[in-house]
């Protein structure tokens, strides 16, 4: 069996290790596919950001990058109609109850979303869909970073911190639908928690839900 | 909520008990959730420790799961246990008001039961009599129809002397069985 397999992105011949995610290979050869909730060392993606489609030819719908594994002579198109479509109600929909203040935003310039926005040409004021107010009761119980909800993605990326690389524990998702928020053990603050305060989540976190408190503007 | 005399004891045995009847696999977790919320009525938040514990996971994914289901509460049932119906008809015809109604009689908020356990108050789906609504479902058994405010203030009356009457024979029986005793001794 090969090592590499050879593929086509938007008309690049890109020779990928096999095995490799479709978007992995893809960032890696400078061809940008938005993406916030996958993790490159897990084995199986989220895949609930829902944002890094592709089309792959011969395949009759679109398929989200992260979950998809590179085959040989596989033909992908990063945009289309239908990307297009799909990803802009997917930002949409993420944007429609996030906190815009970005202006006061620790990650203002810095940010996931703000980026998406700007490679795909969309807005981040959307006005399709009715603007939902999220808790903005922030957590600054630890000593150097803070949690402010109102701006989490539940992308699960400091989950995924707090569990494979702190091998802690202390944060997860509860609740569900539009309520679903991350949040410790009974939902107590993180200086009650279990929370190392190593910051791994701090630095996986692609938008400014979590931050160091010193990068806190105004 | 503060736990009552000997329940601390009762949890850790029912989840002892519980995991020794499971596989400590991942996908007994629901299974065992459900038995230990069959025993105890609810999911205490030691329970959930005590069970992450077991199976060697962390304590708040049990949260997530717990919090995700409506199936499982967190709080313990009221003795007056209160269900508003959010189904269409209901809330229609104004459950949501009768829901705040009882939020500010109880002291309490939805999903919450009075640190007392007198009183808890839930929101369910369709009762399946949509002619009377808006419904509200007491203790399971007893179906209030047409509840407006002023029959919250009503049904929480009825609470306030059905829980008097049995304060008040509580204590009759306590007496007689003092007298009994007391007569008991004064024959030997």
């Amino acid at each position: 069996m090969n090592d590499y397999v050879n593929i086509t992105i938007d008309d690049r011949k890109i020779k990928a290790r096999a095995g490799e995610k479709l978007l992995w290979v893809a960032l890696d050869n400078d061809i940008y596919i938005p993406h916030l909730c996958a993790v490159r060392e897990k084995e199986r993606s989220n895949a609930s950001c829902r944002l890094c489609f592709v089309e792959i030819e011969g395949m009759a719908r679109p398929v989200t990058s992260c979950t998809q594994v590179v085959r040989e002579e596989m033909v992908v198109r990063t945009r289309s109609t239908r990307i297009d479509r799909l990803v802009k109600t997917a930002f949409e929909l993420l944007l429609s109850d996030h906190n815009l203040s970005c202006r006061e935003c620790p990650a203002n310039g810095n940010c996931e979303l703000q980026k998406i926005a700007k490679e795909r040409g969309l807005k981040l004021r959307q006005k399709r869909f009715k603007a939902i107010e999220r808790d903005h009761t922030v957590d600054d119980s630890p000593d150097e970073f803070a949690f402010d909800p109102s701006r989490c993605v539940l992308c699960g990326r400091c989950i995924w911190a707090d569990r494979e690389e702190a091998g802690v524990g202390a944060i997860g998702f509860a609740n569900r639908g539009i309520n679903s928020v991350i949040t410790t053990f009974e939902g107590v603050s993180l200086a009650e928690s279990i929370c190392t305060q190593c910051k791994l989540c701090v630095e996986a976190c692609p938008v400014g839900a979590f931050y160091y408190k010193k990068d806190k503007k105004a | 909520m503060q736990l009552l005399e000997g329940e601390r004891e009762l949890i850790l045995s029912t989840v002892e008990e519980v995991l020794q009847n499971s596989s400590r696999n991942r996908e007994d977790l629901i299974p065992s959730l459900q038995r230990v919320q069959s025993k105890l009525g609810y999911l205490p938040a030691l329970a959930m420790e005590k069970l992450a514990e077991g199976l060697d996971i962390p304590a708040v994914d049990i949260y997530g799961i717990a919090t995700f289901y409506n199936q499982f509460r967190l709080n313990p049932p009221g003795k007056y246990q209160v269900k508003v119906c959010m189904g269409t008809a209901c809330y229609m015809k104004g459950g949501e008001i009768t829901l705040e109604s009882f939020e500010r009689r109880m002291e309490i908020e939805e999903g919450e039961t009075s640190p007392d356990r007198l009183y808890s108050l839930e929101r369910v789906a369709c009762v399946g009599c949509c002619t009377l609504a808006p419904v509200v479902v007491v203790n399971d058994d007893h179906i209030e129809g047409y509840v407006t405010p002023t029959r919250v203030d009503g049904i929480m009356l009825e609470f306030e002397e059905a829980d008097q009457k049995e304060e008040e024979t509580e204590k009759e029986t306590e007496e007689e069985t003092k007298k009994t005793a007391a007569e008991g001794g004064k024959n030997k």
